[in-house]
Order: structure tokens, then C-alpha cells, then sequence
């Protein structure tokens, strides 16, 4: 009995001591952007803030060009992933439904460009986007941002379009449905988990990249959130609070992002890696 | 799209009819004909991105790495072929090959415990209440969701030498020599750093994923492996594991190529430092190229470093290259 019973808490202790430690850095942010300075520096942490202050977040926003960041990084981001999911929908049914020469040959090639270290390269796209006059520009960085999350939604949306079983759509056909009607009526929605999870994930990657941005556009007008908060750092150095009132701002559209989505999406992320 | 063409959107029922019907002729021939070429057309406009955006920059850094190109060769323009001398000097410099090994134990050491903490997690997430799962699923997607920029930047608050928690923590703990400790100040304690806030960020992905694989177990194959006898331990060994391994095959896969990739988080925590000793291979190319503006150097680093990869991930290419092949 008594065993047991300690079989039954010992699951949840780890839980819980796991959870404070998962949660805490995140939590820790958000306390130090609201505390007023003194708070922060202070001998003993202030574990929870009880003086609440907005001042941070006025430094921050305050900041040069905050709002071109804010704009750059939301069109690089959503156009980079809209464009690779349309892309990736295409392919991504032709591989998972159709038998033709090259099939694997495709697959393989998109695994490889899965890993393309696209942070060592950045030598070779800076020479190319010179050469093209387009430094400065939010053009290069969508089509690369879209070509970095491009092989990953491929294959995972290739795994869901794989899951639908093909009589739905064969059923549908004899309906009088044409293919790519099937495609729309019937599919489609059952393919809604897959594109949340890649959509997340391409929004993730783009929202976050930073080694290409950081060489390709050297003028505030182009250059995106991630560049902007390590920028922010060096230039207010060691004002805790207005970094993390920063940061803050830089991490809760994907916080928010993530736990609205978070349950339709996990479920599937490695299915299209696992089996297709 | 053109798939279309396979059927033509005539009256509803009577398509099938006509198709039935087997008309034959030229038609139909057209019909499958555009029906072959159908993938690929699919295929087209992703294929053409790859090779637009990804293989052309992949050949200019190789044309690059055989080119002596620094600031001035840049600024002006010109091109200075000098064969393999980029690699040469690469190759039989000290520098390269520690890197090249520091990056390869980095990556190691943070799969590896990515991969146990967060498939013990996951096997935990199973065992739990539903009450307490779904709050251990919030922690999880919290520390997931957190960019990667923002979660460095807030890694060096916590770990910061003035003020910071960790110190503060450590201090009260009894160990009083950290009280004012500087993470950044040694090879040591940056890696460590680091590797905390790999692990953290990675591990809710192989822990839900896991979970998420762990339910699709059919409960039969439990039952019967209880029926033979069998110990909790053993139907772990012999029921899930076998049944997980695709997945983890899968997700150490991709936790290998993340984890190799972490330029984020070593060149924003400590740019490398302290005296470069934390550089790993993509930090190691991008201050030498970009940095020192020895571009070229740089671009055959680049080159170096995606041939390790590949061969840091051949193993798993080739499981997948079978599978595929047995598919058809």
C-alpha cells in the first residue's frame, strides 16, 4: 500500500518540479519587465513583482524604428510562410499520392535540403543578393526565410496528405467531384493539424533567423525583430529590465501563437518524418 | 491545377459513365499522359525553389571557397581564383580541427540528453493524471514556444554575474564562491550555459512527440505481453521501445541537425568567446568569413562543415533511402 502510494505521487512531484523549471525562465522575463528598476537590482530577487511598472516597455517600444521592426519581421514572416505552404501542398500531395519516376529521388533532396546549414552560407546568399542590387531589400530575406522552412513543411505535410485514407477522396470523385475539388472539399480539412503544426514551425524558424538578416541588410529599414533585440542589448547592456521588456514583446505572439495551437498541432511534427 | 485535365469537370454522374464507357482513343491517351507528367508539375515549383535558392547559393560558396577573397577583392569586385589554397589552409590549421571536434561533442552531449530527458518526460506525460499532464503540457509548450533570441537573451539575465538568480540560488545553496561567478568567463561554464538552454528548449519537442507516439500503442500488445509473463521493465524493452523507434530515429535526426546548427545561442550568448574557445563549426565560419573578412576562407569552412554534417546524419539517410526503397 504503501508503495503504491508512493508510486502514485512520485510522477507527480517530478511533474511539478519539472513544470516550475520548464516555466521559470519564461515567467522570470515577463516579472523583470514589469518591476521597477530597483526591484531588479536588487540584493535579494523580488520573486514577484508588486510594483508594477510600464516604463520598460516604454523604453523599449520608444527605441529607433521599434515599429518598422515589428512590420518588417510580421510581412517577412507570414509571406515567407504562406508562400512555402502553397508550395509545400502541391508537392508535398504528389509525393504522398502519386507513383512516378524520381519519387525517392525527390524525398532524399528534400531531406538533404531539411539540413542545408543555412547559418555557414551566409557568405555565398550575401554575394548573390549584392550581385542581384538588393541588399536592403525584404525580398531576398522572404524567399530565403520560405526556402528554409520549405523542406521541413514538405515533408511533414506529405505524412498527413499520406494519413488521409484515399477512399474519402475516390469516394468523393465518384460523387462527381473533379481531383482537385476531392483535393478541396475533402482533404483539405483533414489536412488543417498538419498545416498548423508546419505553419507554426515556419513561422518559428522565420521569425527567429538571424544570421542571414544580420549580413544581408545593414540599414534599419529592412532589418527584422531578432536583429533589433540583440542590437537592444548591446546598446542598453545591462538594463535588465528594458531587455527583458524586449524580449517580451519579441516572444508573445509566438507564446500566444503556440499554446491557442498547441493542441491540434503537436500531435503530428514528426509524422511526416516517421512514415509518408 | 492541371490534374484537372485527367477528368474533365463535365455533368456529375455521368463522368464516370463516360470514363467507364472506355472510349479509348486519343483522348484518354492525352488524359494519362497528362496524368504522368502530373507530379511532376506538382513538384515543379518547389523543385525550382530548391535549386534557385538553395543550390545556387550552395555552388557560389563552392566557387567562392577557391577564390582568394577578402575586403578589398569584395569592394572592388575581382575575382581571384587560387585553387585549393582556401582548404589547404584550413585543413592544416590547428584551429579547424578543434572546432570540428568541439562541435561534434557539443552536438553529442546536447542530443544525447535532449533525447533521454525529453523521452523520459514523455514516457512520465503518459503515466500522468490528466489534471497534472495538461500542466506539465503548459510548461512544455511554454519553454518550446520561447524564441530563440528572446530565451538567450533572458539565459544571460539568469545567469547574469550581477543580480543574477542563478548566482543568487547557488550562494544561498551554500556555495558562496558563486555568489558573484562570471558564466561567460570560462570555455566551461559558457558550454554549460549553453547546453542548459539547448536542452530546455529542445526537450518539449521529443517529449511531446514521444507522448503523442506512446498513445497510439495499441493497449493489446500490453495485455498480451502481460499474459506472457512479462514485468513492467520488459514490455518497456519489448512493446514500447520497438514501437517508438521510428519516432526516435526521427526526432534525433532532426535533433542533430538543430543542435549542430546553434548559432543563435552560442553567438548571441557569448559570441564565441571567452578567446573563441566556444566557437562551433557555423560560429567558427561565419567570424572567419564574415568577421575577419576572409570570405573565401569562410565559404570553404562553409563547405567543410556541411560535408560533416552529412556525415554526422549519413546513418539515418540511409535507414530512410531503404525504407523509401522498400515502399516501392
Amino acid at each position: 500500500m504503501k508503495r503504491s502510494l508512493f508510486g502514485r505521487v512520485w510522477p507527480n512531484v517530478t511533474a511539478v518540479v519539472l513544470f516550475i523549471g520548464l516555466v521559470f525562465p519564461v515567467y522570470w522575463m515577463f516579472a523583470t519587465a514589469f518591476k521597477p528598476t530597483g526591484d531588479i537590482i536588487s540584493e535579494n530577487p523580488v520573486w514577484f513583482p508588486t510594483d508594477v511598472t510600464f516604463e520598460h516597455f516604454k523604453t523599449a517600444t520608444e527605441a529607433d524604428h521599434f515599429w518598422t521592426y515589428v512590420s518588417n519581421s510580421l510581412i517577412v514572416t507570414v509571406c515567407a510562410v504562406v508562400f512555402s505552404l502553397i508550395i509545400a501542398l502541391a508537392g508535398s500531395f504528389a509525393l504522398a499520392r502519386m507513383r512516378f519516376k524520381g519519387r525517392r529521388g525527390f524525398i532524399v533532396g528534400f531531406m538533404l535540403a531539411q539540413m542545408a546549414p543555412w547559418e555557414v552560407m551566409v557568405i555565398a546568399i550575401y554575394m548573390i543578393v549584392r550581385d542581384a542590387s538588393m541588399l536592403n531589400s525584404l525580398v531576398p530575406l522572404t524567399l530565403f526565410y520560405m526556402m528554409m522552412i520549405l523542406p521541413f513543411t514538405i515533408l511533414t505535410l506529405r505524412g498527413f496528405v499520406a494519413a488521409v485514407p484515399k477512399e474519402l477522396e475516390e469516394s468523393a470523385m465518384v460523387d462527381g467531384c473533379t481531383r482537385v475539388q476531392a483535393f478541396r472539399r475533402v482533404i483539405l480539412p483533414l489536412l488543417a493539424p498538419g498545416l498548423m503544426s508546419t505553419s507554426m514551425f515556419g513561422f518559428i524558424t522565420a521569425w527567429n533567423e538571424l544570421p542571414l538578416v544580420l549580413v544581408v541588410n545593414k540599414e534599419a529599414e529592412s532589418q527584422t525583430l531578432p536583429l533589433w533585440l540583440t542590437s537592444f542589448q548591446t546598446v542598453f547592456g545591462d538594463n535588465w529590465g528594458a531587455t527583458m521588456a524586449a524580449s517580451s514583446l519579441f516572444a508573445i505572439p509566438i507564446l500566444i501563437l503556440f499554446v491557442y495551437l498547441q493542441r491540434k498541432a503537436v500531435s503530428g511534427l514528426t509524422a511526416g518524418a516517421v512514415k509518408g | 491545377m492541371t490534374v484537372q485535365t485527367e477528368r474533365p469537370p463535365s455533368g456529375p454522374s455521368d463522368v464516370r459513365k463516360a470514363d467507364g464507357g472506355g472510349t479509348g482513343g486519343p483522348r484518354a491517351r492525352a488524359a494519362s499522359r497528362a496524368g504522368a507528367l502530373a507530379p511532376y508539375l506538382l513538384l515543379l515549383p518547389a523543385a525550382a525553389a530548391t535549386v534557385l535558392l538553395l543550390g545556387w547559393p550552395l555552388v557560389k560558396d563552392g566557387l567562392l571557397s577557391f577564390q582568394n577573397l577578402n575586403m578589398a577583392q569584395l569592394i572592388q569586385h575581382v575575382t581571384e581564383w587560387t585553387g585549393f589554397d582556401n582548404y589547404k589552409e584550413v585543413l592544416t590549421g590547428e584551429d579547424f580541427w578543434r572546432v570540428t571536434v568541439r562541435s561534434i561533442i557539443f552536438t553529442a552531449v546536447n542530443v544525447v540528453l535532449t533525447m533521454v530527458v525529453g523521452g523520459l518526460i514523455g514516457l512520465l506525460l503518459a503515466r500522468l493524471g490528466r489534471a497534472m499532464r495538461f500542466v506539465l503540457m503548459i510548461g512544455l509548450v511554454l519553454a518550446w514556444a520561447m524564441p530563440v533570441v528572446a530565451a538567450t537573451t533572458v539565459y544571460q539575465w539568469l545567469f547574469a554575474q550581477r543580480f543574477g538568480v542563478v548566482n543568487w540560488v547557488l550562494d544561498k545553496l551554500g556555495w558562496h564562491s558563486m555568489a558573484d561567478f562570471s558564466w561567460t568567463g570560462s570555455q566551461f561554464s559558457t558550454f554549460f550555459v549553453v547546453t542548459v538552454l539547448i536542452v530546455w528548449m529542445s526537450v518539449p519537442f521529443v517529449a511531446i512527440n514521444l507522448y503523442a507516439a506512446t498513445t497510439t500503442i495499441p493497449d493489446e500488445l500490453y495485455e498480451a505481453a502481460a499474459l506472457d509473463g512479462a514485468g513492467m521493465w520488459r514490455s518497456f524493452t519489448s512493446v514500447t521501445l520497438p514501437f517508438l523507434r521510428p519516432f526516435l530515429y526521427a526526432t534525433t535526426f532532426l535533433e542533430v541537425i538543430w543542435i549542430f546548427k546553434a548559432f543563435v545561442q552560442v553567438y548571441t550568448f557569448n559570441g564565441g568567446g571567452p578567446d573563441r574557445l566556444t566557437e562551433i563549426l557555423p560560429v567558427y565560419a561565419y567570424i572567419e568569413g564574415v568577421g575577419n573578412q576572409h570570405y573565401g576562407m569562410g565559404a570553404a569552412i562553409a563547405v567543410l562543415t556541411i560535408l560533416i554534417l552529412l556525415g554526422l546524419t549519413a546513418y539515418y539517410l540511409r535507414i530512410v533511402l531503404k525504407q523509401e526503397e522498400d515502399e516501392l
